[in-house]
């Protein structure tokens, strides 16, 4: 008798442990589906070393998969083989937001990340934990294309670990110029300037602002693009956020970003199916003018270049507006990088690639698939005289001394990351501007806690 | 023996990737405690190769999780927290609501497809046309990809563009944002979730039904039943054991139920569809492995408080009957 009983607790421990290791399946799924690429990396190892001369050494390039930047990469390749016909690049392309973070840091801790690889600048290059994973690239000679003020978002204990791949952007509002046009209005400076827009583009019968949860990441842009408007008001805000000093819902300047998503959402400007639209429905409904506003990042102006090239000339863009239009500025966001991998077997050619692209035939070969989107950052890169225009209407702020400040994810490790569902809420009257700004706050500590940052 | 198929129907449900192990694992289980009566049949290195299997393969990552849920784990280097990762996901300001919805999720899914499969079960066990072809039919849902069904449904479910909405919008009415209006976006996802999975009560229900013995329905006849009667007294009462195993199956399958979620609304909108596994898989995407390891051993233990003695009891009343 207790034997059985032996074996059925045997049985129920069994079942604990498969359930427990069954449910860690989906945790799992993404290493496995790194594997396939990892597997043609070794032909390529082999083929390197006896015949260098004659037989071409392959490296591998693994960037996401949004079609401006996989466009850009094939132009980019396609010049750097033209000019290094011993070298071959492969391309890899991963999805983007949270799926693709998890895929990079995977690949990495494993060992298994291709030999070059895209990867945001900033707070989130930190979390990478460059020292133990990455090349050092501060002693190559073509750091000294690219302009210092982008090194710091790529340095880690002071060493230089990447190069800029695209160009800089700002985050604002790309509009529609033909409604503007037609129902005379100007380009806000000030929020109240901007809601007056809004409500004259409703009584037309228009939706004023576009928004697309269906991509969660869209809906950010209220918050993120306004930290130039709460830098003008608190400017120590950022070290004072890192340092657990000051909290989103106690500092009335970054608590009223929240309020004017919030807002918006009252007003009705929205487009009926905000909830369900994607970034893809952003940009075409701004293009073609079924929408006014659409707050985004200026990248997407190469999205639209691509799609609707024919209605490129009909988009603008402006800085999101603050309380003082004596005061208006724009918050910029320094380009993704390229980075090597500390386990590639390629190390020279990788950095004869990275050489390439942080040059300006790198920049033209972005240029020649995207067009112009912004200024780039290294030396040299001149923009066409005939940039879209809502790439003109970004140039000015960064012509003015104090035009521009970084977005906060540049200036602090710490972005927390429930933000993009927060800003839904908040964006569809879920949530009230304030529990939301608290809710982040509890978001951001938990991501200061992970980094092991001092104060938290 | 009881125990053993308690066990039973606790595995098929648990619905991950592992049921079919499970299944296997139990069975052999029951298997091998009956033969261990009959005196062992094996010599023991016999079982080397699957105990190799199954401690690389399971007893390793079980033992490695309940550990890495100690830790602050950033993939490249862990730290001992302790239970700060449990205290941490108890504070989650979602989880309550997680949890909630984790409920309605499966306690719905699980109720309407007791009801519909056993109307669906009564229909396709009559003398109908094409009985066959209709059983085929009702059950193909489930052969279908998880994920391929949420990503059709949404498409369907479009606020705008969405066939259902457009096809009410013929008719005059104003379908609402299925997926995207906080009131129904969990609601429409465990409708098709009950779409997908009701051919498998379904034809739990018609084995059920199909072995009740006809003498009882002609000595009800003569007793001058009605066919409501006939139902209520006959086949319901009968079809006890079925019952029991849609209701075990599916209330699983709801409660660790994260697929078809995470395709159709992500959680969304913001956090009003999250469930238990969608806020945990959220904090391995934010890269919180550790907190999301402890959130998985939580999930387990949560799955069998409710499960182990809910199967107990039902299985007890059949035992009864």
């Amino acid at each position: 008798m207790s034997t059985k009983k032996l074996y059925n607790l045997l049985a129920i421990l069994m079942v604990t442990a498969l359930a427990i290791s069954a449910c860690g399946s989906a945790a799992t799924e993404a290493p496995a589906a790194t594997e396939a690429p990892a597997a043609t990396e070794a032909p390529a190892a082999t083929e390197a070393a006896p015949t260098e001369a004659m037989e071409p050494v392959t490296i591998t390039y693994f960037i996401d998969d949004n079609p401006t930047n996989v466009a850009s990469a094939e132009n980019q390749i396609a010049a750097f083989e033209a000019a290094n016909p011993g070298i071959k690049v492969e391309l890899e392309t991963h999805p983007g937001g949270g799926e693709g973070d998890n895929l990079v840091k995977t690949r990495l801790s494993t060992g298994e990340m291709a030999d070059v690889f895209r990867y945001n600048s900033g707070a989130k290059f930190q979390e990478l934990n460059p020292e133990q994973n990455l090349l050092d690239l501060t002693d190559e000679a073509f750091q000294a294309n690219v302009i210092d003020s982008f090194k710091p978002v790529v340095t880690a204990n002071g060493r230089i670990y990447g190069a800029p791949e695209e160009a800089a952007m700002g985050g604002g509002v790309l509009y529609n110029k033909k409604i503007y046009a037609e129902l005379g209005l100007s380009v806000p400076k000030s929020w109240a300037e901007f809601m007056a827009n809004n409500e004259a583009i409703k009584a037309a019968g228009k939706v004023a602002v576009i928004q697309t949860f269906g991509d969660t990441w869209t809906s950010q842009l209220f918050v993120l693009a306004d930290y130039y408007n709460v830098q003008v008001a608190v400017p120590d805000f950022a070290e004072k956020y890192t340092a657990n000093q000051a909290k989103y819902a106690t500092t009335p300047a970054a608590l009223k970003s929240f309020e004017r998503q919030e807002e918006i959402f009252k007003g009705g400007y929205l487009n009926p199916d905000f909830g369900a639209a994607k970034f893809d429905d952003g940009i075409r409904m701004v293009a073609l003018g079924e929408g006014a506003h659409y707050p985004m990042l200026t990248f997407a102006i190469g999205a639209i270049a691509q799609n609707y090239p024919d209605n490129l000339a009909d988009v603008g863009f402006f800085a999101m507006p603050g309380d003082d239009a004596s005061k208006n500025g724009l918050t910029v966001w320094m380009p993704a990088a390229i980075y090597i991998s500390k386990n590639t077997s390629h190390p020279e050619e990788a950095k004869k690639f990275l050489a390439f692209v942080a040059s300006t035939d790198g920049c033209d070969a972005r240029s020649g698939a995207n067009g112009a989107t912004g200024p780039y950052l290294i030396k040299g890169c001149e923009l066409p005289a005939d940039v879209p225009p809502a790439v003109a209407d970004l140039l000015p702020y960064f012509q003015i001394d104090g035009g521009t400040a970084p977005a906060l994810e540049f200036l602090s490790p710490i972005k927390g990351p429930s933000l993009e569902q927060i800003t839904v809420e908040v964006g569809s009257g879920i949530r009230s501007a304030t529990d939301a700004a608290a809710l982040y706050d509890i978001d951001v500590e938990k991501q200061a806690q992970q980094l092991g940052l001092p104060g938290w | 023996m009881r125990n053993s198929q308690t066990l039973a129907f606790f595995m098929p449900g648990s619905g991950c990737k592992g049921r079919a192990k499970l299944t296997a694992a139990t069975k052999l289980m029951s298997k091998s405690s009956a033969k261990h009566r009959m005196a062992t049949v094996y010599p023991s290195w016999f079982y080397v190769p699957a105990g190799i299997v199954f401690a690389a393969l399971f007893l390793v990552p079980t033992v490695a999780s309940l550990f890495f849920s100690l830790t602050r784990w950033t993939l490249f280097d862990a730290t001992f927290i302790g239970l700060d990762n449990y205290a941490q996901f108890f504070r989650e300001p979602f989880l309550i609501q997680g949890l909630v919805n984790t409920l309605i999720y499966g306690v719905a899914t699980s109720g309407m497809k007791v009801v519909i499969g056993m109307l669906l079960g009564v229909l396709l066990t009559s003398q109908i046309f094409a009985r066959d072809y209709l059983r085929s039919v009702i059950f193909f849902p489930v052969l279908v990809s998880t994920v391929g069904v949420g990503i059709t449904f949404t498409a369907l479910m479009h606020p705008t563009q969405g066939a259902i909405n457009e096809t009410l919008g013929f008719f005059g009415i104003h379908g609402p944002g299925w997926l995207t209006d906080p009131r129904y976006a969990l609601l429409s996802v465990a409708l098709v979730d009950v779409w997908k999975g009701v051919g498998l009560a379904t034809v739990i229900y018609i084995a059920g039904i199909v072995s009740i013995p006809q003498e009882y329905y002609e000595a009800s006849e003569i007793d001058g039943a009605n066919p409501f009667q006939k139902f209520w007294n006959i086949t319901l009462p009968l079809a006890r054991p079925a019952t029991v195993t849609v209701i075990i199956l599916s209330l699983i399958g709801g409660l660790r139920s994260f697929d078809l979620i995470w395709s159709m609304t992500r959680g969304g909108p913001g956090f009003t569809s999250d469930v238990v596994a969608s806020v945990i898989y959220k904090q391995y995407q934010a890269g919180f492995y550790g907190l999301s390891t402890a959130g998985n051993v939580v999930l387990i233990l949560l799955v069998a408080i409710i499960i182990i003695p809910l199967s107990a009891f039902l299985n007890k009343r059949e035992v009864n009957l």
